[in-house]
């Protein structure tokens, strides 16, 4: 599995998944989130036929829970179709990353663990002395 | 036009089976990819309000033609417990089943005509449309 980094959950949704598999995928997701300690989890989703108001409200769990468990979610590869149809439906995903690609998702994740070791670096000095 | 697809809604893979059947009956009445999606997301939602509502259903897709436009049409009919008041189920945001309330308003949003017909106690049918822009 193309794992850029050890600490990243990559994810990508081989086909149109039903309720229950997205469900399942955002169970296995957070729990993964636990086991591997990972920072970053990137949800592929370049193969989703449509994404309408369950599969946008998992994708905002998921990026909600992940987030509550630590680790930073990024959703990437929304089609341009798809992304025309959430339009029309008016669903958002207000408050999660997303990004072009997959490529572009990795730089993002790497940029945003990068940023939240910087913010805990200043208080280090102050905690030792 | 004779082409008309019946399919039983039951369980969540009928809702994926029925939102690709009438991506692939638009694509036959020669919409964009970009409105096959649309339709197939409106197709979803209403699939799934069935399964929420009234556990099965039935969804009926077919072409149809005026005058020279085509389109499709999506009827979902159920024998559930209809909806109580329909202004309220029309209004986005609204659920009475910790859904997101875009089910229906949703659906409606993505359709040329939609109407909606619902009894309390014997079901509801919800009969949309979609027309091809003409070029």
């Amino acid at each position: 599995m193309p794992i850029a980094r050890r600490r990243q959950r990559r994810s990508a949704i081989q086909s149109a998944l039903t309720d229950a598999d997205l469900s399942h995928l955002r169970e296995a997701l957070i729990a993964q989130v636990g086991r591997s300690r990972c920072r970053g989890v990137i949800v592929d989703v370049t193969a989703l036929d449509v994404m309408d108001s369950f599969a946008v409200r998992t994708l905002r769990d998921i990026a909600h829970m992940a987030r509550l468990r630590g680790a930073e979610t990024v959703i990437v590869g929304i089609q341009p179709d798809v992304a025309f149809a959430m339009v029309q439906l008016g669903l958002t995903l207000k408050g999660v990353a997303t990004v072009l690609d997959l490529e572009e998702g990795l730089a993002f994740l790497n940029r945003r663990t990068e940023e939240r070791f910087l913010e805990t670096k200043p208080k280090r000095p102050s905690e030792r002395g | 036009m004779g082409e008309e697809l019946r399919l039983s809604i039951a369980a969540d893979v009928d809702v994926v089976e029925a939102r690709q059947q009438g991506r692939a009956l638009a694509a036959v009445a020669g919409f964009s990819s970009g409105e096959q999606t649309v339709i197939a997301a409106a197709i979803s939602e209403i699939a799934r309000n069935i399964l929420m509502y009234a556990k099965k259903g039935e969804i009926t897709l077919s072409l149809v033609q005026n005058g020279d436009r085509q389109g499709v049409s999506i009827i979902a009919t159920d024998q559930g417990p209809g909806i109580p008041d329909i202004d309220r189920a029309m209004q986005y945001g609204y659920s009475t089943s910790h859904g997101v309330g875009a089910g229906l308003p949703g659906a409606k949003r993505l359709m040329d005509e939609f109407d909606v017909d619902s009894v309390v106690g014997r079901g509801t049918t919800i009969t949309m449309k979609k027309w091809r822009r003409a070029i």
